[in-house]
């Protein structure tokens, strides 16, 4: 909502400065956007006076002038204006000035050869009209080298306020003042109704066939209009507000809205035929709006329509063709009262905005119809003339006078100001609030949005000004501090500062992904409606997508190693899940001068990744199963999953599959892996007590073993046998060499393993020693293997 | 050389045909008087031999030792291997820092499915469909086939909708924040359609204002660990707070950059308010016994404003140059007694 503070003293009378206006508003809730004068951006323009003209030596459109612009030191300036002559008093802008229209900085330069000094301005360049046919022409006895802003009088700041939902009544100036005034800036000028005589009955029949979403229509006719341009002092005004001046009718209906916050609309009279009804519009009905564009209507919003047809979306905006024009001669008047609701649903079914939506949708002060329209019908009036026929009242606005049972103590204890009752009373009543001895409140029409007595403390405390509220410790709970982290949360910091002390960078990406990305990872369950673009579209089901393309943007700008990870939810059909993700690419070590080429990432990588973020998390990873089935964008023969028992998937890891990668224009092998936090069972609560231990007084032996093996027999499997063939004595086994070539035979693979026994009380003996030895042996012959010689 | 001729030395006078070694068997023979005269004359004489070779010998392995370590000369200018360097992003590294801070003032952290209702979102909050706040929010929508009981699914525009699953589900009194990923339809150059807020929400008896400001002061304070923040709070409005507040913070600016603290100027960083009658009533809990505030921020915004980071774009792009840069040590753990800032 803008306005010039010249038109904000119409309603409230006040000393104030600008300063002090913007001040007081964001201190009672307006919050000021912007302050602009127009004088300042017409600084460095001045009036000036063409002395002389002559063809441009080089160019047939342009002029080469004199002009003096008062300083006795008169300029050459290269002129395109085919107004340009000499004796023409215009206005100049000097060298720096800045042009309003475009922001160009005016300096001295050569036009087709021709030295040119500052620039003789149109209309349009100043941003004070449309017109840019030529340059302005001031009246000859303009004083020339006065400041244009000066001369126009355009000194008056306009005041740029956001107004939130909940103050319709602020949506015009009167509105604020009343703000302002109740806050102390000056004093309130209510506006005065004027009687308006009439001299014939309203010869169109008006109704309301919808008194659900129409409770009330008022009209008038006004004979014999002439609807040409509205006063300097109405257009300034509107201007200000951003509002373009179109006609005198139309004009003083949009000046009305700003001035009251109230919209009304004027029809073209001769353009209507028989009865104006407020109704609802038939399915599949049809009107052009005044912004040219047609709107297919139905059964649940309102219009206003004649015997002909569709005149109004009632309360959004007129139709074009029974709008004024210049040849509008009589007009009918059209003030209603349109249910908030209604309006709301059909300008959203219909994606219409408009300066009388906002209001109506707000609800507007429902006991300002009759003196709306008597403002309405005095401003069209004196500005185009005619005669006012009577008012016809159809229907009943909702006008019921809404209290509220108010106990002044609940200013401190919700607000925490305590504010003196008969100050309270002084700050309700000048809002308009009427309040009884027994603190009986009456809301104001025009204040919808109060309805209890926490909107009363509202008020209070916003007049008396939330500065003086005075900050009070919370209590601190009682008892002993306890975790405010949920297990889960406190799990997934650790695995995050866990990957990231392994060296990798967390990213963060958009959790929508393009449709065929969600589709390469098995798909996803949530595809927006109205997505920001086609590449947001899918609620992603992997974090995958996200990393790999931004490595893929990364190998884009050079880089020569990737190492990203995101902590984040996947989106299930019925659930977001826990995840991280992991993309590796590009160099693992650069080359060096120790370890020579550069070394790549392979699936290994991923697994030890996937096995220290699981341990982080507190997973006893040893126990865990490498199984199959890591998801078809992982390498078949290069992929894997760690489950805890057959079922539950901690996580899938491996080479991505090339084919994956050549969809993300990835070149090269890519790792990545996923951890499905979701899935790491809770840790059971024992407390901190750990248990028991002493560190063996015996020292632990090894004992190394070398099985030949069939190829295909996965190495797991073999160490998981000899762990599990004496647990009272083997206490880790660790495969060191894996060899297939010379002296091993065709299909076998040699592996080498040792076993680390740890003695209990006494050292082991020859025969106990020998007793392990053939446990392990046989361990391991059972899955086919044969110890070598 | 000198090894050799210390042995050839040692064989001479201390080994078994030895001149020493020979003057000491001469004793046998001698009488009991001549034996207590020479037997200690010649025992030192073999003790000082004994002296002479050993010093003899340490000097040889010093100067072989000084020898051996000429040839194992390393250049130790050349690098070393270099461990890759992880980070933690700004975003993460922030929200662990309100968490500390909001738990240092017993609050817990709570979450919420970012697939919302609009039930959470909008109706429990006092935005019913046809208020005009919701078309402020540029919602994300699911289609309708999507609906849950009937309620049509969205991304939740803010994260106040945790608000509302935390009254359903616990008893008063509540003290949460509750940080996370929220949505609008909305890109440009300071708006991604992704971003993260947090919100705080404190239900008990004889919540006021005061209190709010008081907590607002305090997390400010501790979270740019400055004490010159300045909080100015202004009426606003929100559907679900009443009153409604917004909170201006001062900023003072240090080599062209807007820094918080000080009172060179005021810049919007928090709404806030008085939780809605209607909200605490629509969430099973009597008004008339409970109250309390609520606080919603952007973390992204907090981040930007302690970090100096411009481009609110680039948190989510990953590009490794600026995650190097902004990301933070893995150990850099936030601690109150540590410091919440790293």
């Amino acid at each position: 909502m803008k306005f010039s503070l010249s038109w904000l003293k119409y309603y409230l009378e006040t000393e104030a400065t600008i300063d002090q206006v913007a001040d007081c508003l964001n201190r009672i809730g307006l919050e000021v956007e912007g302050i602009e004068n127009p004088a300042d951006k017409l600084a460095g323009f001045l009036v000036a006076k063409v002395l002389t003209a002559a063809p441009h030596p080089q160019a047939d459109k342009l002029q080469v002038l004199t002009v003096d612009s008062g300083d006795g030191n008169p300029l050459q300036v290269v002129c395109g204006a085919p107004n340009a002559r000499a004796g023409l008093v215009g206005v100049f802008g000097v060298e720096g000035a800045t042009v309003p229209a475009n922001g160009m900085v005016l300096k001295k330069t050569a036009i087709r050869g021709v030295e040119s000094n500052g620039m003789m301005c149109s209309v349009a360049e100043l941003e004070l009209g449309d017109d840019h046919d030529g340059i302005i022409e001031l009246p000859a006895d303009a004083p020339v080298g006065m400041a244009f802003a000066e001369y126009a009088d355009v000194n008056d700041p306009v005041i740029d306020v956001a107004i939130t939902p909940n103050r319709q009544d602020c949506m015009g100036v009167l509105g604020i003042a009343r703000d302002l005034a109740a806050a102390g800036l000056g004093t309130f000028k209510p506006v005065e109704v004027p009687a308006i005589t009439s001299s014939y009955p309203c010869p169109v029949e008006i109704r309301t066939d919808d008194p659900e979403g129409c409770p009330a229509f008022y009209g008038r006719v006004i004979r014999g209009v002439k609807n040409g341009t509205s006063p300097d002092w109405m257009q300034a005004r509107l201007k200000a507000a951003g509002q373009r001046p179109i006609s005198a009718l139309v004009d003083c209906t949009n000046y009305l809205m700003l001035a009251c916050g109230r919209p009304a609309h004027a029809y073209d009279l001769a353009k209507l035929n028989g009865a104006v009804v407020a109704r609802r519009a038939v399915k599949g009905e049809t009107v052009t709006a005044l912004n040219g564009k047609e709107y297919t209507l139905s059964s649940d919003m309102t219009v206003i329509a004649d015997d002909s047809g569709v005149h109004d979306i009632a309360g959004i905006m007129g139709g074009e063709h029974s709008g004024c024009s210049e040849d509008t001669t009589d007009v009918l008047l059209e003030i209603a009262y349109f249910t908030p609701e209604r309006i709301a649903r059909t300008g959203q079914a219909l994606a219409l905005t408009s300066d009388a939506r906002s209001r109506f949708e707000r609800g507007v002060d429902p006991a300002f119809l009759d003196d709306g329209l008597a403002l309405l019908t005095d401003l069209i009036l004196k500005t185009c003339g005619g005669d006012a026929s009577d008012v016809i009242h159809a229907g009943q606005p909702p006008v019921e006078r809404k209290t509220v049972v108010y106990d002044t103590a609940r200013c401190v204890a919700l607000g925490g100001i305590d504010v003196p009752a008969d100050q309270q009373k002084a700050i309700l009543e000048s809002l308009g609030f009427e309040v009884a001895t027994d603190w009986t409140v009456t809301v104001p029409t025009w204040r919808r949005d109060i309805d209890g007595w926490a909107d009363l403390v509202e008020e209070v405390v916003r007049i008396v000004g939330l500065d003086n509220v005075v900050s009070t410790p919370l209590p601190r709970a009682d008892g002993v501090a306890k975790p405010t982290a949920t297990p889960q949360q406190s799990l997934e910091r650790k695995v995050r500062r866990a990957a990231a002390a392994r060296g990798l960078n967390e990213a963060i990406n958009w959790s929508f992904l393009p449709q065929k990305e969600a589709d390469a990872f098995g798909g996803g369950s949530w595809s927006l409606e109205n997505p920001i673009s086609e590449d947001m579209k899918v609620m992603r089901p992997s974090l995958l997508p996200g990393l790999l393309s931004a490595a893929q943007r990364n190998m884009d700008r050079g880089a020569s190693s990737v190492r990203l990870f995101e902590v984040g939810r996947r989106y299930l059909a019925d659930s977001e899940r826990l995840t991280v993700g992991i993309v590796l690419a590009g160099e693992k070590t650069p080359r060096g001068w120790a370890t020579g080429k550069a070394a790549k990432f392979d699936a290994y990588d991923a697994k030890a990744e996937v096995i220290a973020l699981l341990a982080a998390a507190g997973v006893a990873t040893d126990g865990l199963m490498v199984l199959g089935e890591a998801g078809e964008h992982y390498h078949p023969g290069q992929s894997a999953t760690l489950r805890m028992g057959p079922k539950n998937i901690l996580a899938a890891f491996g080479t991505l599959h090339p084919a994956t990668a050549k969809a993300f224009d990835l070149d090269g092998t890519v790792i990545a892996a996923e951890i499905f936090l979701d899935a790491i069972p809770a840790k059971k609560g024992a407390g901190f007590m750990r248990p028991a231990f002493t560190p063996p007084a015996l020292q632990a032996v090894t004992r190394d073993f070398a099985f030949l093996v069939p190829e295909q027999l996965p190495a797991g499997d073999l160490v998981r046998a000899i762990k599990g063939c004496d647990k009272d004595n083997i206490v880790a086994v660790r495969l060191f060499d894996r060899f297939a070539g010379q002296g091993v035979p065709e299909g076998q693979i040699s592996l080498a393993i040792e076993v680390t026994l740890q003695p209990g009380e006494k050292s082991y003996g020859d025969e106990e020693l020998k007793a392990i030895s053939e446990r392990v042996v046989a361990a391991a012959t059972k899955l086919g293997a044969t110890l070598r010689g | 050389m000198f090894a050799e001729a210390l042995e050839q030395f040692r064989i001479g006078s201390l080994g078994k045909s030895g001149v020493v070694t020979g003057l000491l068997k001469t004793l046998g023979g001698r009488t009991d008087d001549e034996r207590a005269q020479l037997g200690p004359q010649f025992n030192a004489l073999r003790k000082d031999f004994e002296s002479v070779i050993a010093q003899g010998k340490a000097e040889v392995e010093e100067v072989d030792l000084a020898a051996r370590l000429a040839t194992e000369r390393l250049d130790m200018t050349l690098p070393a291997p270099e461990a890759p360097r992880g980070t933690v992003h700004p975003v993460s590294q922030v929200m662990d820092e309100l968490a500390e801070i909001f738990a240092d003032m017993g609050f817990a952290v709570a979450e919420g499915p970012e697939i919302e209702d609009d039930w959470h979102n909008f109706s429990a909050l006092n935005i019913p469909e046809t208020h005009p706040a919701r078309a402020m929010h540029d919602t994300f929508y699911f289609p309708d086939q999507m609906a849950l009981d009937g309620k049509k699914m969205l991304l939740r525009t803010h994260t106040s909708p945790v608000q509302i699953r935390t009254m359903t589900s616990q008893e008063p009194p509540i003290r949460i924040i509750a940080p996370g990923r929220v949505y609008r339809s909305d890109s440009d150059a300071t708006h991604t359609p992704m971003f993260h807020q947090i919100e705080g929400l404190v239900i008990d008896k004889g919540i006021h204002l005061g209190h709010l400001k008081w907590t607002l002061e305090t997390f400010l304070k501790a979270f740019f660990e400055r004490d010159d923040v300045v909080l100015r709070l202004r009426p606003s409005y929100f559907p679900f707070t009443e009153p409604s507040v917004e909170v201006d913070v001062g900023y003072s600016v240090v080599k062209g950059k807007r820094v918080i603290g000080g009172s060179e100027g005021w810049m919007e960083v928090l709404g806030s308010g008085m939780v809605h009658r209607k909200v605490i009533e629509a969430c099973g809990l009597d008004p008339d016994v409970w109250q309390g505030f609520a606080f919603g921020t952007g973390v992204d915004r907090l981040a930007m404003l302690k970090y100096g980071m411009d481009d609110l774009r680039a948190f989510f792009d990953g590009d490794n140059r600026w995650l190097q840069h902004y990301g933070f040590n893995a150990l850099d753990v936030p601690t109150l007694s540590g410091g919440v800032g790293a």
